[in-house]
């Protein structure tokens, strides 16, 4: 029986026969570098066109943005100085004491006290904090719930994918996913080039205009069994691939390291099946809050209340018929 | 050149360029000046954090089209209702103009739909699931199970208004002996397609529309009768809308009442684009425009020309509601402040209340 939230196999529940191990990302953000071959990787792997203009945005070294339509993999640079780094520091201990669920074994080495070499990386007056970002490939996924022609899917490997001759554009998902990643894909002309070197010579024709576009975490490489381009092109291991079980294993073993040498900043983002998404394909370890990264506090697929609105709306529809009932029956003026 | 206590730690930032700590950050440009010191920010920076101030979710890439349907849809599945009702009470005229109105509101609706997809070529693919957890699929099939019965019922009463000049051949008979049934199907779908937008706005991640869920559907449910009821005031004699006053004066108690129970009970933040901007803006003009309809139809509803009034402001005050809410809904989606803010505060007060493992962010 498919389920709105809590813990749950995705693939499953989408009834699929032969049901593959689920597939994740872990996004190790704390040995990103931001060299940007992921985003280059899944442009060219994906054919996705250029993202809007191209033009500085005054953040740092991201001048991508977010996530889009035709930007799949999104570098967040944030720079921050003492003062910030020592609040991450106290938001992440805070979490520790808070007792937040730790399933699955401890790290082998998360009992070891930190050493006095155990010196941490990053400069205390300044850090850059480099995340990329991705579909999160919910457990209950918003877009997919709210999808009105089944163009979005969940693949057997717990996946979500959309099937782009399929959507017909509606935009239902845009405004369903909590995490602000999915999008309808224009092809960028609605305001008029007249900036210098804008639109100069001839563009490559824009794929898939007017659907649903999002990461498909490679669908057509999982299926022969490859990595997803962003993984494969990491050069630092940032991004890793495999089993989501796997992927959550070596997420909390990497967090415990890190707390053992007093950064206890870091914490995971989607490990948590209890959460308002039921646990997301892809985990990320971060350094600071997740509104830090642009990443949302505490999501929650609207499709969990979804019981509750039906039912309202039945009350007031109910509600709609009585008041004409009683208006036609009651006396004639 | 100005001097301050912070200058020495100041890193000599070129011009344009600003560290703010990831932190929520002004549009303002500094072009021209490279002196640099009008870059102080004296004033705090505010608590709240968020990824340069960019949307955490992103707006539904929804037009005015959509807000309009939302009026027209209330419009037609309300006349409907109201067709229905003077059809088994023997009120003709009432009947046919109610019938005029659902077919000629849903038909615009049903356009502006089609207009604002993405793929308008593909606006069938609507209908090749059933899929009980999209409120859009759910709204699909309402929409089509009503158009087909406001569909017959008008035609039968064009046909009776032509004097039987449609070129219908035998199927005149059929046509006739189902437009009472036809009438009273649409009826019956008339209040699930005013209310299913409801849901279809709340069952998203847009800030606004997701925290008035709860009483959304009031609201709309609401908004329809009294547009409905308008418009049947505006087309019919008084001698046989006193109905359409009862329901209309239904519809502006529950509209207001509704409309004030969720400004109470939202979260302050969430609610904030309803009473802000335009779209605040909107709403204030749609009560006042809902609470004087209410009272022109109370004092004066047996008036032609008073009735007639009301019945504009009552319509337009119905449109005004579903722009208002429709546009409230969007604004929210694109400041991360309406996102991060109510998610925040939610999550403390779990913790607080002993609940910590339902975070996405563990210690491990």
């Amino acid at each position: 029986m498919p389920q709105f939230a809590g813990p749950t196999d995705p693939a499953a529940d989408a009834r699929w026969p032969d049901i593959k191990p689920r597939k994740g990302f872990f996004t190790d953000t704390s040995i990103c570098i931001g060299c940007k071959a992921c985003e280059v990787a899944c442009k060219e792997w994906n054919h996705n066109p250029r993202d809007g203009d191209l033009e500085l945005l005054e953040s740092s070294y991201d001048n991508t943005g977010a996530l889009g339509a035709s930007t799949w993999r999104h570098v967040a640079f944030i720079e921050q100085g003492r003062e910030r780094i020592e609040q991450a520091r106290e938001s992440g201990r805070t979490l520790v004491d808070l007792g937040m669920p730790s399933v699955g074994a401890p790290a082998p080495d998360a009992a070891a006290p930190p050493s006095a070499q155990s010196a941490i990386p990053d400069t205390p007056e300044f850090r850059w904090l480099i995340s990329s970002d991705v579909c999160k490939h919910c457990t209950h996924a918003g877009c997919l719930d709210v999808c009105p022609t089944g163009a979005l899917f969940r693949t057997e490997f717990g996946t979500v994918v959309v099937q782009a001759d399929v959507c017909n554009g509606c935009g239902t998902c845009v405004a369903g996913c909590p995490f602000g990643v999915v999008e309808r894909r224009t092809d960028g002309t609605a305001a008029p080039k007249a900036k210098r070197g804008e639109r100069k010579g001839e563009q490559p024709d824009v794929p898939n205009l007017g659907v649903a576009q999002k990461c498909t975490l490679c669908y057509d490489r999982l299926i022969d069994d490859e990595a997803p381009a962003c993984a494969k092109t990491c050069p630092t291991t940032s991004i890793k691939f495999g089993d989501r079980e796997h992927m959550v294993a070596l997420a909390k073993d990497r967090v415990a390291e890190l707390h053992a040498q007093g950064r206890t900043e870091a914490r995971l983002y989607g490990a948590n099946e209890l959460d308002g998404v039921g646990g997301t394909g892809s985990v990320f370890l971060l350094l600071d809050e997740p509104e830090v990264y642009g990443l949302p506090p505490d999501p929650r697929v609207s499709t969990a209340d979804l019981p509750r609105m039906y039912k309202r709306a039945g009350i007031a529809a109910a509600g709609m018929a009585a008041a004409a009932i009683l208006a036609f029956v009651g006396g004639r003026r | 050149m100005t001097t301050s206590e912070f200058d020495s730690v100041r890193p000599p930032d070129p011009p344009g360029r600003r560290r703010r700590d990831g932190r929520r950050r002004r549009r303002a440009r500094m072009d021209g000046s490279t002196d640099g010191s009008r870059e102080m920010a004296m004033v705090p920076e505010p608590e709240f954090t968020s990824y340069y101030g960019r949307p955490v979710v992103k707006p539904a890439p929804w037009g005015s089209d959509i807000a309009a349907y939302l009026f027209l849809g209330g419009v037609a599945g309300g006349s409907a209702v109201l067709g229905a009702g003077a059809q088994l009470s023997g009120r003709d005229t009432l009947r046919r103009n109610c019938r005029l109105s659902a077919l000629t509101a849903v038909s615009l609706g049903a356009v502006a739909l089609v207009r604002d997809l993405g793929r308008p070529e593909r606006f069938l693919n609507m209908l090749r699931v059933i899929k009980l957890t999209s409120p859009m699929s759910v709204g699909s099939w309402i929409l089509s199970a009503f158009s087909a019965g406001a569909g017959v019922a008008a035609v039968a009463e064009v046909d009776r208004m032509t004097g039987q000049r449609l070129p219908l051949g035998p199927l005149r008979r059929v046509l006739h002996a189902v437009e009472g049934p036809a009438g009273l199907e649409a009826a019956a779908f008339g209040p699930l397609l005013s209310v299913y937008t409801a849901v279809l706005l709340a069952d998203t991640a847009t800030p606004t529309w997701n925290d008035a869920r709860d009483e959304l559907p009031f609201v709309f449910v609401s908004s329809a009768s009294l547009a409905a009821s308008g418009l049947a005031m505006i087309t019919t004699p008084p001698a046989e809308t006193g109905p359409a006053r009862k329901l209309a004066v239904a519809g502006v108690v529950g509209d207001v009442v509704a409309t004030q129970v969720m400004h109470r009970r939202m979260d302050p933040v969430a609610a904030e684009p309803l009473h802000e901007g335009r779209p605040g803006t909107l709403l204030r003009v749609s009560e006042a425009l809902v609470v004087a309809g209410g009272i022109g139809v109370v004092l004066g509803g047996r008036r032609r020309g008073v009735a007639a009034a009301a019945g504009v402001a009552l319509l337009a005050a119905s449109a005004l509601t579903r722009f208002g809410v429709f546009e409230a809904g969007i604004r929210s989606a694109k400041d991360p402040r309406y996102t991060i803010e109510p998610q925040k505060r939610r999550l403390a007060a779990r913790r607080a209340a002993g609940v910590t493992d339902d975070s996405i962010t563990t210690s491990g």
